[in-house]
């Protein structure tokens, strides 16, 4: 390869579903412009590229590597802990690296659940109980599938993370604005935002985006939004439905919401929220019009599923991280 | 795990100043014993108490959580412990659904008159909890305690 002065820039997955690539590529023509002042230099969705290549490259000489995914085995933290070292600046990008994810939710389960569910329950036909070779024998050597870990870590629970970049995915016009900002650093026309900062995401919460009306909340009953006619112009929460917005933080312009549906909490807590499950406990249980604890669970009844009301994005996250079973193997 | 005969819960007690603080401390004047497993954190209110509160508990290593607070109806900022009380059945379906034994968290209303009541809440809630054993949720759900396990193998096997 000829001596290449454009700044390099990587991009990987580990436990994701790709919608995060799929959101890069939705900045349509601005990847031109990713070309234009970058050397992509590993992208396994987009270009071949050997993990080997990776390793012989010089520490730090990536400056910027967008890393999604959450690491749930060791293929996951190796690559991780590589990209931490090759490159100067490492973006938790998406929701599964920052908080988790869907994929964090299998932290509700241990990993030998998650195996047998993979390959043997009603739904997979699996009669001869055939599972993956753990290890095969090639000519260039023995491969192995890498070992999963007993929960699903966020990127910044196992190596040092410069920025968080929310969303599932993020929106691309934010991506968009992130990809600017970084070529303007470039060009020295702006500062980068002080590390551990959150980027391409507005100041507050979905609610400050949404352009719905609001009153004071009190709710006798929760739906879903199937149950009723949902009015356009008031508030969700307001309406009794299950309505994420006051713990997430903004930057998707309150877009479910906007078309009729709830925030279900994909760019995670908002700013100054230790927790996100507890923000919306607090939420919800502060609207509830009901001081008789058994007409409160009456009204409770109406969130069937409250871990995954609360924590569909944020388990791994979260103060708790997993559920009991995903480590408490006795009781399971 | 723990031997149950040398297990000592770690509970943590969240109590509003006007009452159930006030419970602990004739509780303690009046010379009426409890156990010293119960850590109380003094809150303004049981309104006060952020579920987060809670979770972070847990998380660093608390077998069980006792939140009290005034008499519905008695509270010193009107309702705020009606509100409490919402919080804490919301967080007990969500602590449920992590796999949490609803038993180690407890609502207990105590009036600054009540120290026995609020002594024999403790005790009884420490039993509850001994027999229930250590929860292990902090050492266990750390990122340092992931070491990488051959699931495959053994299913396969």
């Amino acid at each position: 390869m000829t001596a290449n002065a454009k700044p390099k820039f990587a991009m990987y997955w580990a436990a994701s579903c790709g919608g995060c690539e799929i959101a890069v590529l939705n900045i349509h023509e601005k990847i031109l412009e990713v070309d234009a002042n970058f050397d992509v230099v590993f992208w396994p969705v987009a270009m071949d590229a050997k993990y080997k290549d990776l390793e012989a490259m010089q520490d730090g000489s990536i400056l910027l590597t967008l890393f999604n995914g959450g690491i749930r085995n060791e293929e996951n933290e190796h690559l991780a802990k590589l990209l931490r070292k090759k490159s100067k600046i490492l973006v938790a990008f998406g929701s599964c690296a920052c908080e988790g994810c869907i994929p964090g939710l299998a932290n509700l389960s241990n990993s030998r659940e998650i195996v047998t569910t993979a390959f043997n329950t009603i739904s997979t036909d699996n009669p001869q109980q055939i599972y993956p070779l753990t290890s095969y024998a090639v000519p260039e050597g023995e491969i192995h599938i890498p070992k999963i870990y007993p929960r699903l870590r966020t990127l910044d629970q196992v190596v040092e993370v410069d920025y968080y970049m929310p969303g599932c995915p993020p929106e691309s016009h934010q991506i968009a604005a992130v990809i600017d900002l970084v070529i303007q650093v470039l060009q020295g026309k702006a500062e980068l935002p002080p590390k551990g900062s959150y980027i391409g995401v507005g100041g507050s919460t979905v609610c400050d985006e949404c352009k719905r009306t609001r009153h004071l909340k009190t709710v006798k009953s929760f739906k879903r939004i199937w149950d009723i006619e949902i009015d356009p112009e008031l508030c969700l929460l307001e309406q009794g439905i299950p309505c994420n917005g006051p713990a997430t933080r903004s930057g998707c312009n309150a877009r479910c919401p906007s078309a009729g549906a709830q925030c279900i909490g994909c760019y995670g807590p908002a700013e100054g929220v230790i927790d996100y499950g507890a923000r919306l406990v607090s939420a919800f249980a502060s609207i509830i019009d009901s001081n008789d604890p058994e007409e409160i669970d009456r009204i409770l009844d109406g969130i069937p599923d409250p871990t995954g009301q609360f924590y569909r994005f944020n388990l791994a996250g979260s103060l708790l991280k997993a559920g009991k079973s995903a480590w408490d193997k006795e009781k399971v | 795990m723990d031997n149950n005969d040398t297990f000592e819960p770690v509970i943590i007690g969240f109590t509003c100043n006007w009452c159930s603080y006030r419970a602990a401390d004739l509780a303690g004047t009046s010379r009426t014993k409890y156990p010293a497993n119960i850590r109380l954190i003094r809150l303004m209110c049981s309104g006060r108490l952020d579920p987060a509160f809670v979770f972070k508990a847990l998380a660093n290593g608390a077998d069980g959580v006792m939140i009290t607070g005034c008499h519905p109806g008695e509270c010193h900022y009107i309702e705020q412990n009606y509100k409490a009380l919402r919080r804490f059945q919301l967080m007990r379906r969500t602590l449920q659904g992590l796999g949490l034994e609803p038993a180690r968290l407890k609502l207990v209303w105590a009036s600054a008159a009540e120290g026995t009541k609020f002594a024999h809440e403790v005790n009884s809630f420490v039993e509850e909890i001994r027999a229930l054993g250590p929860l292990h949720w902090g050492k266990s759900a750390q990122p340092s305690a992931a070491v990488a396990e051959p699931v495959l193998e053994e299913v396969a096997a």
